[in-house]
């Protein structure tokens, strides 16, 4: 009696401390999913916050005259002539006009503040409209990266600045007089790469994303698909059956650039297939996809109870019936389900991809699945080593635009599931 | 012809044949007194003669398309007599270039020797010619089977058996495609790596502890023979991957036991998708994290506490890998701890074990096995990553288990042999292959080791 009370004086003694422990722990639970939602938050914010100025575009609206002395033109109604004359005299001209304070040496810094692709533009404008020539218009140009930059990060040191101090304090003018402007950047959305980050855009990764992911969607889904029937309904127990599955076991597990090294030596060594091309991209995000579909759309038919295979079983349909008739058109939600995250994988992936030379530095929109194109990710990755720091946040602009397409792609597959799932 | 333009064709055949398949069987059948005379139903017989229109059709097809590059060169190559023909790949990729060259006109025929220049316009005959070969001979393969298909239909023939089971072939064909993958993996790297010991000893590459692998193109120029020694790309990959899981396995194991034994309903389900967004991520993205933020900061704070840390760190690369891979623990941790019976956990708080005591003492030990089995998972998906480690970890390939000096792994190095140019002829672009040879099967080795794990374990309570 005795003995006991003093046992339970020690265990009520021992509480607090076993207590204290108790909340120690769970504690510890908290911190790290604090910590695993806090980097969530971080990435998010990070890329948010280098990437949302990339979704602007500097520019400068100059009042143009079109004097043919000034453009060297000998006869300013050939249009031969025109189109070889000087189109970056005119521009240097109206900047000199609203910038009292340059002088003649200042040229080369008045230049400095316009994109070099200015010249360009004002000769289409000008070969589209002839009648302009003798007048003044007022265009609106792309600003130089460098402007760019120092409009949008002012102050920022993980930017560098390339201006002059003159140049600084002429680009803070004219933006005080609503010369220099941003507004949306539809470049960003219209053209594919460029050296010259004001120019850059993310069309051409885009498509050449789109032409990839059909190519891998066309193969993997049928193919998937149909793997996975056949080793659920038709396969055999024996041991070749159990090699396929142990295959597929370890392909979802094997590092997404060993596969990159297969299309290297099969496609293009052995087979001569071109290199970066959509096409072979394709093939090789297949072959890497392929184990995700398949063991999903396995999850999938072994989710349809047998008693619709009974029942159809019963009236009188062979096999093949069961399956395509009735069992396919069930379990198709979640074959669908598994497929879209298995291609929202295949969109992020980058290694395979470099290895079969999808990182070439490409400008025009890629038209078929035989051209020369580059991918979102891989576009990401090429920007994020650029030396131009106006590339960052052209890098973050297109990971937004790739994490939009991803997160559809996750929000589709989580509305198919609630939509058409079926619980038995 | 184009293949692209082919295969469409070929399709618009294979809708022909089963129009026509089935109209026949419904034309047979008619004198007879209707369908029902029929073995099978007429949608049978027209699958049956698409089916043998389409499939040999699209086979050779395939294989044209695949093997006509090796074929042409062969017969090119082979044309140029017996005292031209190339002794090394290099040499007969160098000459096909040339051909190839003269062939499209970049070349004068007159610069070169005059069996090149012959080569050159065999090479233009045939590539002309090859394409018009394919379309005829895959036109009329389609169109004689087809035929052969269609004629072939009699009310008393079997359609449905016979579709059937080509159809089980093909599914079959489909999952063999898993076999198919992993053959050509193991192919691909092996021939290259048997190429590349034959340059480069067993002992320098397996126990040299130097990595450059810049092979330079004069013999007179310095450091001209390129160090092939993989030990410290070996412990390179093993450091980042150490500190990727460092980070990974006690928050990923902590988050899954609060997410399993703690939390409530509402709490798991806002905090699950989260931690499964983090897995959704893509790779590059965690790569520009790494460096352009974290390397930064790390070698900003560094700084502060007066130490030398490089700019592409070890430390950075490791951390944002770990958070890459804490949903990869926690989810199948979570699995794991949720497949211990509930009877363990009731009859541990009868006793009046606390919570964490029976997490402690009882379930962690019954789940330990398949914990073990997800560490393992992870710990090759960390040695397998190339994007993070390719934009945040260096190229300099140092000796050292230093978290703040640079390092590189493995894959960065396989990444950075094969961009560009490609020269199958030196250890330089082998090597890559040699690596990813390694890389294939440390990383399936632990694949099977795991999954060995979690297998067992699931048994036990099963």
């Amino acid at each position: 009696m005795n003995n006991q009370s003093e046992q339970a004086e020690i265990v009520r003694r021992s509480l607090k401390r076993r207590y204290r422990k108790e909340r120690r722990f769970r504690s510890y639970g908290i911190l790290a999913i604090a910590l695993a939602l806090g980097a969530l938050i971080i990435l998010f914010a990070d890329i948010i916050g280098k990437g949302h100025t990339g979704f602007l575009k500097t520019t400068i609206t100059l009042d143009v005259e079109m004097d043919s002395e000034r453009m060297y033109l000998e006869d300013p109604t050939n249009p031969d002539e025109v189109r070889m004359a000087d189109f970056v005299e005119p521009l240097i001209v109206s900047l000199a006009k609203i910038l009292p304070d340059a002088t003649e040496d200042d040229r080369d810094a008045l230049r400095g503040l316009v994109n070099a692709y200015s010249a360009n533009q004002l000769r289409n404008e000008l070969t589209a409209n002839p009648d302009w020539m003798g007048t003044t218009q007022t265009i609106t140009f792309l600003a130089n990266s460098n402007v760019d930059v120092y409009v949008k990060h002012k102050g920022d040191d993980a930017y560098s600045i390339k201006l002059s101090e003159q140049q600084q304090a002429w680009v803070d003018e004219l933006q005080e007089r609503g010369v220099i402007e941003t507004r949306f950047n539809d470049v960003f959305f219209t053209s594919g790469d460029s050296r010259d980050p004001a120019r850059a855009g993310v069309l051409g990764a885009i498509v050449g994303s789109l032409l990839t992911m059909f190519v891998t969607l066309v193969l993997s889904f049928p193919i998937g698909v149909a793997g996975a029937i056949y080793l659920e309904e038709f396969a055999p127990k024996n041991r070749f059956t159990d090699f396929i599955e142990v295959n597929i076991n370890n392909l979802a597990a094997v590092p997404s650039i060993i596969f990159g090294l297969l299309g290297l030596a099969v496609f293009i060594n052995l087979f001569g297939m071109p290199r970066s091309v959509p096409f072979v991209g394709g093939l090789v995000l297949t072959l890497m996809t392929l184990p995700t579909i398949i063991i999903s759309s396995r999850a999938a038919i072994q989710s349809v109870p047998p008693s619709i295979r009974e029942a159809a079983e019963g009236i009188g349909a062979s096999k093949m019936q069961v399956v395509l008739h009735h069992v396919l058109p069930l379990a198709m939600p979640g074959m669908l389900t598994g497929s879209i995250i298995g291609m929202a994988q295949a969109l992020g992936e980058t290694a395979p991809l470099l290895l079969i030379g999808m990182v070439a530095f490409i400008v025009e929109v890629p038209e078929g699945f035989f051209d020369a194109a580059t991918v979102l990710p891989v576009q990401v990755f090429l920007w994020a080593g650029s030396p131009e720091s106006g590339f960052i946040e052209r890098a973050s602009a297109a990971i937004m635009v790739l994490l939009t397409f991803l997160m559809s792609m996750n929000a589709l597959a989580i509305w198919l599931r609630k939509r058409l799932e079926r619980r038995w | 012809m184009q293949p692209v333009t082919l295969f469409f064709i070929t399709l618009a055949l294979i809708g022909v044949a089963y129009a026509l398949g089935y109209f026949r069987s419904r034309a047979l059948a008619a004198p007879m007194g209707g369908i029902r005379h029929l073995k099978s139903l007429p949608g049978y017989y027209g699958v049956r003669a698409a089916m043998w229109c389409g499939i040999p059709a699209l086979i050779v097809l395939v294989l044209w398309a695949s093997f006509e590059d090796q074929i042409i060169q062969l017969l090119v190559l082979g044309s140029l007599g017996p005292e031209m023909v190339p002794k090394s790949i290099g040499e007969a990729s160098l000459l096909m270039s040339k051909i190839s060259n003269v062939a499209s006109g970049a070349l004068s025929p007159d610069s070169v020797k005059e069996p090149i220049a012959n080569a050159a316009e065999l090479l233009k005959t045939l590539r002309e010619n090859s394409e018009t070969y394919m379309t005829l001979l895959v036109l009329s393969v389609a169109v004689l089977a087809g035929f052969v298909g269609w004629y072939r239909i009699q009310p008393r023939l079997n359609a449905r058996e016979q579709v059937e089971s080509t159809l089980q072939w093909i599914f079959f064909a489909c999952a063999g495609v898993a076999i198919l993958t992993t053959v050509g993996i193991i192919f691909s790297v092996i021939f290259e790596t048997i190429r590349f010991f034959g340059m480069v000893s067993f002992t320098e590459f397996f126990f040299g502890t130097s990595w450059s692998p810049q092979v330079a193109l004069r013999a007179d120029q310095v450091g001209s023979e390129g160090a092939f020694g993989m030990i410290p790309l070996f412990t390179g990959t093993l450091l980042i991957s150490a500190i990727a899981l460092l980070v990974a396995v006690p928050v990923g194991l902590f988050s899954a036991i609060y997410l399993s034994e703690y939390a409530n309903k509402h709490v798991r389900s806002v905090v699950k998708p989260l931690m499964e967004l983090l897995a959704g991520v893509p790779t590059v993205v965690y790569g520009f994290f790494a460096a352009l933020t974290v390397a930064p900061f790390i070698a900003d704070f560094a700084q502060t506490l007066g130490l030398n840390a490089s700019s592409q760190s070890a430390l950075a690369a490791g951390l944002v890998m770990g958070i890459m891979i804490i949903p990869f623990v926690s989810s199948l941790s979570d699995d794991v701890i949720n497949a211990v019976p509930q009877t363990m956990r009731d009859g541990s708080l009868a006793l009046g074990a606390t919570q964490s005591e029976t997490m402690k003492q009882v379930i962690f030990p019954a789940a330990l096995p398949g914990i073990m089995g997800g560490i393992l998972l992870a710990a090759s998906r960390a040695i397998g990553e190339t994007m993070i480690v390719v934009m945040a970890a260096g190229l300099a390939a140092n000796l050292t288990a230093n978290p703040l000096e640079t390092v590189t792994t493995v894959t960065v190095q396989i990444v950075t042999l094969l961009i560009g140019d490609q020269e199958f002829d030196s250890p330089k672009t082998l090597a890559a292959f040699a690596l990813g040879a390694m890389l294939f099967i440390v990383t399936l080795l632990l694949n099977v080791l795991a999954l060995k794990i979690v297998r067992k374990y699931r048994e036990q309570y099963e």
